[in-house]
């Protein structure tokens, strides 16, 4: 199934294959799936897009009943390099702490898959990848995506894979946002669930910051209606700007306090100009400018898009219980104390609507002072909570330890 | 919500309050510490449980038996449980550490069939005589608390109890006093089971 025929139309060296390495003791595949023509993605926006591809990466071995299947969805800047080396930016995977030998999702015991989600600019495809109609990369033509559409392409891939059960679903922020999307589209295909620091819906205040940093960069002179591809030039101080003040709604205050305070940069005094004084300003900068080599702008504005347009409750009648009744997979909701952007209520309203179905839920809050980053951060807490009922789910699954 | 209240009749209090649970039945345990109750109840009656803890440190215990549990506040998050939604609430040695017990008493039984509650007797004679003679607030050997850390605000007798029962409609299907280690089966609370019981669980259930 690594050979299948790249699909007529599809996009540059975009087609399937895989390579497979080993890094730090978990056996990695790297992969891209093709979906040609007769596969159209169908999309909530009642376009379909075809042909398209899904880049993807897996740890570990699937076991023959193929029951051991861990499926990673990530968040909003995140992709598909979960435990793996970034080839763009040379860090370690944005979930290490995570995922591999011996973490919480033990990479010698689970087949892991985190995929690229539909409208991203790491393989799968997006809006910078080229229109088959037209010839020239999608820019604002490519349909509007949905947090619906992300996971109805990952199952599509997954069907491809011959893989129909899901042991776990895991993710935080849009990453639970799929997690919830999956519990409530494809019940019987998940054993467990994990959601977290995340909401049923996207807040009005969430919403706002993400219009900012679109705004940001739809200003940028360089975007060029989004065509920028064609033009040759890159909106980078547009997503940059949007990068920096979405980072601030990632920590906390008394995180920026503890790890910055009021210090100076590289300098004794202020220098009464609008240089980078201050140590948060020339982190922000760092955070925009790193951002910017490894991320599309309009991939940015496609998925934050997809998470405003978020509201499980909206495909079923306005009552988010009804999204899960008579599901009989096992939650844990996992939140955290100073995250502001997901806070502990929207996750609660998650716990809330399952209890009302009588599911099978598990809930806790994480004690920290790291703010909505904290799901990617060495907690031990979260490890902790997280192995916990990984484990004992993987016992009622009757997979060994 | 931890059993933290110096009780060292704790086991006794889980044995007693599974032979009131029919096998197979749907409960919640709130304030279940690191899940004692609700293991016991899976493993001797196949229930189907849920726990409702406030410590962090109750809940990843709890979480790791591979017990569903949420953290939460038996003052504030029972009213998001639909009504029937069990057939046993249980409330165990966490009572007198409620805000408003009443209240508490009220969602169980909104959200239970039955409802299950143990909780010290603070009209045991010793802890009277220890006020009586002593004039000091008592601390006995279920209530190790100085009057000033104790999360024990609202102590109540075991006719105390019967009497807010009363008051909310809760009918006595069973109940049980715990005194020197040994549980005796009462028939109706009255000043015997208040003076000699160190402890007391009560079946409760809906008088329609």
């Amino acid at each position: 199934m690594n050979t299948i025929d790249k699909a007529a139309g599809a996009s540059d060296a975009k087609g399937s294959g895989s390579t497979e390495f080993e890094e730090g003791g978990i056996r990695v595949r790297r992969a891209s799936m093709t979906f040609g023509p007769d596969e159209p993605l169908a999309l909530d926006s009642g376009v379909n897009l075809s042909p398209f591809t899904i880049t993807y990466e897996t740890y570990g071995t699937l076991n023959a009943a193929k029951s051991n299947v861990v499926l990673i969805c990530h968040a909003l800047t995140g992709d598909q390099y979960a435990a793996s080396t970034h080839p763009l930016s040379g860090k370690p995977g944005w979930w290490a702490h995570m995922v591999g030998p011996g973490r919480p999702i033990d990479t010698n015991r689970f087949f892991v898959i985190c995929q690229n989600v539909i409208g991203g600019c790491m393989g799968t495809t997006g809006p910078r990848d080229i229109d088959p109609a037209t010839g020239r990369p999608y820019g604002l033509s490519f349909p509007v995506i949905t947090v619906g559409d992300m996971v109805r392409a990952q199952a599509m891939l997954l069907d491809r894979l011959g893989i129909h059960d899901l042991f776990c679903v895991i993710g935080g922020s849009m990453g639970g946002m799929q997690v919830l999307q999956w519990a409530a589209a494809y019940p019987e295909r998940v054993f467990s669930a994990i959601p977290i620091a995340t909401a049923a819906r996207h807040s009005a205040q969430n919403i706002a910051f993400h219009e900012v940093g679109r705004q940001a960069i739809m200003a940028d002179p360089e975007w060029k209606q989004g065509a920028y591809l064609s033009h040759g030039t890159n909106p980078a101080k547009g997503l940059a700007v949007a990068r920096m003040a979405a980072h601030i709604t990632y920590l906390s205050e008394p995180a920026l306090h503890r790890k910055f305070g009021r210090n100076l940069q590289d300098r004794d005094a202020i220098t009464y100009g609008f240089d980078a004084d201050f140590q948060i300003e020339s982190y922000l900068r760092h955070q925009g400018s790193t951002f910017v080599d490894r991320f599309d702008a309009n991939s940015y504005l496609y998925i934050t898009r997809a998470m405003d347009y978020f509201d499980l409750a909206d495909d079923f009648g306005g009552v988010l219980a009804n999204a899960f009744r008579g599901t009989t997979s096992r939650f844990c909701v996992v939140s955290f104390t100073s995250d502001w952007l997901f806070p502990t209520s929207d996750n609660r309203q998650i716990v809330h609507a399952l209890n009302a179905v009588a599911a099978n839920v598990s809930f806790v809050e994480i004690k920290t002072d790291k703010g909505h980053d904290a799901f990617l951060l060495d907690e031990p807490e979260m490890f902790t909570t997280l192995r916990g009922f990984i484990d004992s789910a993987a016992r009622t699954r009757g997979l060994a330890g | 919500m931890s059993n933290g209240y110096g009780l060292d009749t704790g086991r006794i209090d889980l044995d007693l309050i599974a032979q009131m649970i029919a096998p197979e039945s749907r409960v919640l345990d709130v304030g279940c510490g690191d899940g004692d109750l609700l293991a016991l109840l899976r493993s001797q009656k196949d229930i189907d449980g849920r726990g409702v803890e406030l410590s962090q440190e109750g809940v990843n215990a709890s979480v790791a038996r591979g017990l569903a549990v949420v953290q939460g506040d038996a003052d504030t998050d029972l009213s998001n449980y639909p009504d029937d939604a069990f057939d046993y609430v249980i409330l165990s040695q966490t009572i007198q550490a409620t805000r408003n017990p009443k209240a508490v008493l009220r969602e169980m039984k909104r959200i239970g069939r039955h409802v299950i509650v143990s909780f010290p007797n603070f009209g045991n004679w010793r802890v009277r005589l220890k006020l009586l003679f002593t004039g000091r607030m008592p601390e006995t050997r279920s209530l190790g608390y100085s009057w000033y850390d104790t999360p024990n605000i609202h102590l109540c007798t075991v006719l105390d109890f019967a009497s807010l029962c009363d008051e909310l409609g809760l009918e006595i299907e069973d109940a049980l006093i715990v005194t020197r280690n040994k549980a005796r089966r009462i028939s109706n609370p009255g000043i015997f089971a208040n003076l000699f019981a160190n402890d007391a669980v009560f079946l409760l259930s809906r008088n329609t």
